[in-house]
């Protein structure tokens, strides 16, 4: 491990973990219930949206730190929340054009305003409230003896507030998520949890703003809690989950950060930049692993049913061969040019087979054995019956029957076949064949 | 010390590198966007610049509008928003390579290039991302944005560790070109918004389908997701097209206000589109001229400020859905009902 990471260095990485950990946790606890609403690009929209509560707390106080500054941007975010929620509710306005409305509007008031007070005071917002999280540990607090960063204490005071109102109000919260209308009637007051749950949004992005720069806050709003989505069941799961997401994609972003780089021959890259993509590769393999939505596990049942469709293709090869009068046992070229299929597909198919007891070889070809001429039979009984039950009951003209059955007969089973074999009447299929008769007693249906 | 120093100010710009890349953007066209001439005397808008600029924003402005339309009515308003951000990644990428094997990495055409890559990447996941239980089309959104800007950022830092990239801001040189619009500018955002007309008349009754009744075009059989897919791509020319020119916080404004204002006006397509276009124009153009006139007004934020009056005006008094126009039925219904 030490290896790989050089220069680890605690007084400053464990720091930056840390706070990392804490901005992480406390963004996706409110996410959460952002992503629930809908709302997924308000920490995206606050961000923009500060710049005229900075701009005009700064004319004002004209210092470029301090609570003016903080409440200034706190009130701007607020005003974004209730502003696009009042267009969306009065105006009709769809919800994400009423955020784009709003933020992109006090954006350009911010710029206005600074530009018009550039020519007065020296305002550049970019230092006024933008931080690094890479140098957030040099900027320390003493606090009764102990002596640690500025933003791991306001971290912590946004995390305690996040989670003392969500473990307050979890009751109503959970209501007015997820059935709004149901919760007004019980009378809980759903557009003042809103608000509320806007304030902390602002507060949280401000205050992560300062310390750890924006992207990280915009990235841990939404990226976990989508992440949570795709394998849990219960809100509380989710908060967990996503809390959890986070601080495990901080903790992996900022090892990433500062020891990939070195392999290229660079000193470090962004940590807060790698942690917003570090949340992105922990999305990426749930999505591969959860069983909900499970990449993996559809890629593989889906290469799997490719594969038993290919296989049992050779099956009914060797049998219609055997049908024509051909005594001698098949190549693997013959049966290759036959199905226009690759020879490691049918390799592969007469491998299973012959582990399966099907195939047999025989001077230097392969031959069906009992069970195998059963199963192949099987499978050429029901193209034919199908065939047949198209051209007669669906009318299907004669160039599409055999497309149309050769995808349906790797689906049919024994009862079907039985059906199928009422609904008919001819005993050849439409291209003149016989199909073959069903053989002795049912056996229990094929997957 | 020294050292370090330097890599603090890279890290501030890193930091607030969302923003700061904005604002960069707006700054530039407030402060130098109105004078693109050396002379600092009064500029007349019979000056060839800006006759250059106007047109050209106001090329861009009926682009945006018109394509913003679909977005907005795909419930994708934002999706400018999630697209300019996911071009970082790739203009940085594209100037590392072009470095790595010895070519001028800040070439405009090159470096649009990986923008486009980059934001067709990011469009085409997050068309896949939607398809996931559950991932509704805000969360894709926030996701394909924070974590391409995340990767843009990473991909800067590195950028600025290499020699050529440490001279110059990549980032400011890709979206901050408003300050001088050339006449090649013009021609090329110009030509765009004739080829995003056209395509947009080509294909209206279907887009038109689209935007209204998705499952009744996919029962009729249209290609419902190339479709869906062909608005994303006039989105991802318009951004594209429109990051270089004007900024990222312009272009989201030109693509989401006009169609939110003209969406008050009327109820049907047809109208919405050519009353979208024209109010992105004429912002656009008002923009231009506002601080043609008075040189302390910037430009970019006196275009967003045009729209927002518009959309603020629409929203009172639009005839189909205004407020007022609203109220006014309320009580009609009210008076008859008694």
């Amino acid at each position: 491990m030490t290896r790989i990471i050089t220069d680890w260095y605690w007084p400053l990485d464990g720091w930056i973990i840390a706070i990392g950990i804490l901005c992480a946790a406390s963004a996706a606890l409110l996410g959460s219930f952002l992503v629930l609403r809908r709302l997924s690009l308000l920490g995206d929209s606050i961000s923009h949206a500060i710049l005229p509560g900075l701009a005009l707390a700064f004319m004002w106080t004209a210092s470029r730190s301090g609570w003016p500054v903080f409440a200034g941007a706190i009130v701007a975010g607020l005003l974004t929340a209730l502003a696009s929620q009042w267009l969306q509710q009065r105006g009709r306005v769809d919800e994400g054009a009423a955020l784009g409305v709003v933020f992109t509007t006090l954006f350009a008031i911010g710029l206005i305003l600074i530009n018009y007070g550039a020519a007065r005071v020296d305002l550049d917002p970019g230092c006024v409230l933008y931080g690094a999280i890479e140098f957030a540990p040099l900027d320390r607090l003493s606090i009764a003896g102990w002596e640690m960063p500025r933003a791991f204490v306001v971290q912590l005071i946004v995390l305690v507030l996040n989670t003392s109102f969500v473990l307050v109000l979890h009751k109503e919260l959970k209501i007015a998520t997820f059935a709004p209308e149901y919760a007004e009637s019980q009378g809980i007051p759903v557009p003042w949890l809103h608000r509320g749950l806007m304030v902390l949004v602002a507060i949280t992005a401000v205050a992560s703003f300062e310390s750890v720069g924006s992207i990280l806050v915009v990235a841990m709003l939404v990226v976990p809690p989508a992440t949570a989505l795709l394998f849990v069941n219960r809100l509380k799961s989710l908060l967990i989950a996503s809390m959890l997401l986070g601080a495990v994609g901080a903790i992996a972003g900022h090892l990433a950060a500062i020891s990939l780089p070195k392999w290229f021959g660079l000193r470090s890259a962004s940590t807060a930049g790698m942690m917003a993509v570090a949340v992105g590769g922990l999305f990426v393999l749930v999505c591969l692993v959860s069983p909900r939505c499970g990449l993996l596990a559809a890629g593989y049942r889906g290469l799997s049913l490719r594969l038993k469709i290919a296989f049992e293709d050779v099956l009914a090869c060797l049998y219609r061969r055997s049908e024509r009068g051909a005594r001698s046992p098949a190549k693997l070229e013959e049966i290759c040019n036959r199905l226009g299929r690759s020879p490691f597909l049918v390799q592969l198919a007469i491998w299973r087979y012959r582990r399966l007891g099907l195939l047999v070889h025989s001077q230097d070809g392969w031959r069906l054995t009992e069970s195998g001429f059963e199963r192949a039979e099987e499978l050429v009984r029901s193209h034919r019956l199908w065939e047949t039950y198209l051209a007669e009951n669906l009318a299907m003209p004669a160039e599409r029957l055999h497309e149309a059955a050769e995808s349906l007969e790797h689906f049919t089973a024994q009862p079907l076949r039985s059906r199928l074999a009422e609904e008919i009447s001819a005993t050849e299929d439409p291209h003149g064949t016989p199909i073959p008769p069903e053989r002795g007693t049912p056996r229990k249906p094929q997957d | 010390m020294n050292g370090l120093c330097d890599t603090w100010l890279g890290s501030m710009i890193i930091g607030g590198g969302n923003w700061l890349l904005d604002g960069l953007t707006l700054l530039a066209l407030g402060v130098f966007g109105t004078a693109p001439t050396d002379s600092q005397g009064p500029v007349t808008w019979a000056d060839y610049n800006t006759q250059v600029v106007l047109i050209g924003t106001s090329c861009l402005g009926f682009a945006a509008g018109l394509v913003g339309c679909f977005a907005l009515l795909r419930r994708q308003a934002l999706v400018g928003d999630a697209l300019s951000h996911a071009t970082l990644p790739g203009i940085a990428a594209a100037f590392l390579l072009a470095e790595f094997f010895g070519g001028d990495g800040k070439r405009l055409e090159w470096l649009l290039l990986g923008a486009t890559c980059s934001g067709i990447l990011g469009m085409w996941m997050m068309m896949q991302l939607e398809r996931l239980p559950r991932i509704k089309p805000d969360a894709a959104m926030g996701i394909i944005l924070s974590v391409f800007f995340g990767a843009g950022i990473v991909l800067v830092t590195i950028v600025q560790q290499t020699e050529a990239g440490h001279a110059a801001g990549l980032e400011s040189f890709i979206y901050g070109k408003a300050a001088s619009m050339l006449r090649r500018d013009t021609m090329m955002i110009a030509s765009m918004a004739v080829a995003v007309s056209v395509v947009v008349g080509l294909f209206f009754k279907e887009l038109k389908l689209l935007c209204f009744d998705e499952g009744f075009a996919l029962a009729r059989g249209y290609p419902v997701s190339r479709l869906n897919a062909l608005i994303l791509a006039l989105v991802t020319v318009v951004t594209v097209i429109g990051l270089q020119a004007v900024g990222l916080i312009l272009i989201i404004a030109l693509l989401v206000i006009p169609p939110s204002a003209a969406r008050f006006w009327t109820n049907s397509l047809g109208p919405m589109c050519w009353i979208s276009a024209g109010i992105g124009a004429m912002s656009a153009a008002a923009g231009a001229i506002a601080s043609a006139w008075a040189p302390d007004l910037p430009s970019g934020p006196m275009m967003v400020m045009t729209c927002s009056g518009i959309f603020a005006i629409s929203l009172i008094c639009g005839p189909a859905r205004g407020v007022l126009a609203r109220l006014a039925r309320r009580r009609d219904a009210a008076g008859r009902r008694t």
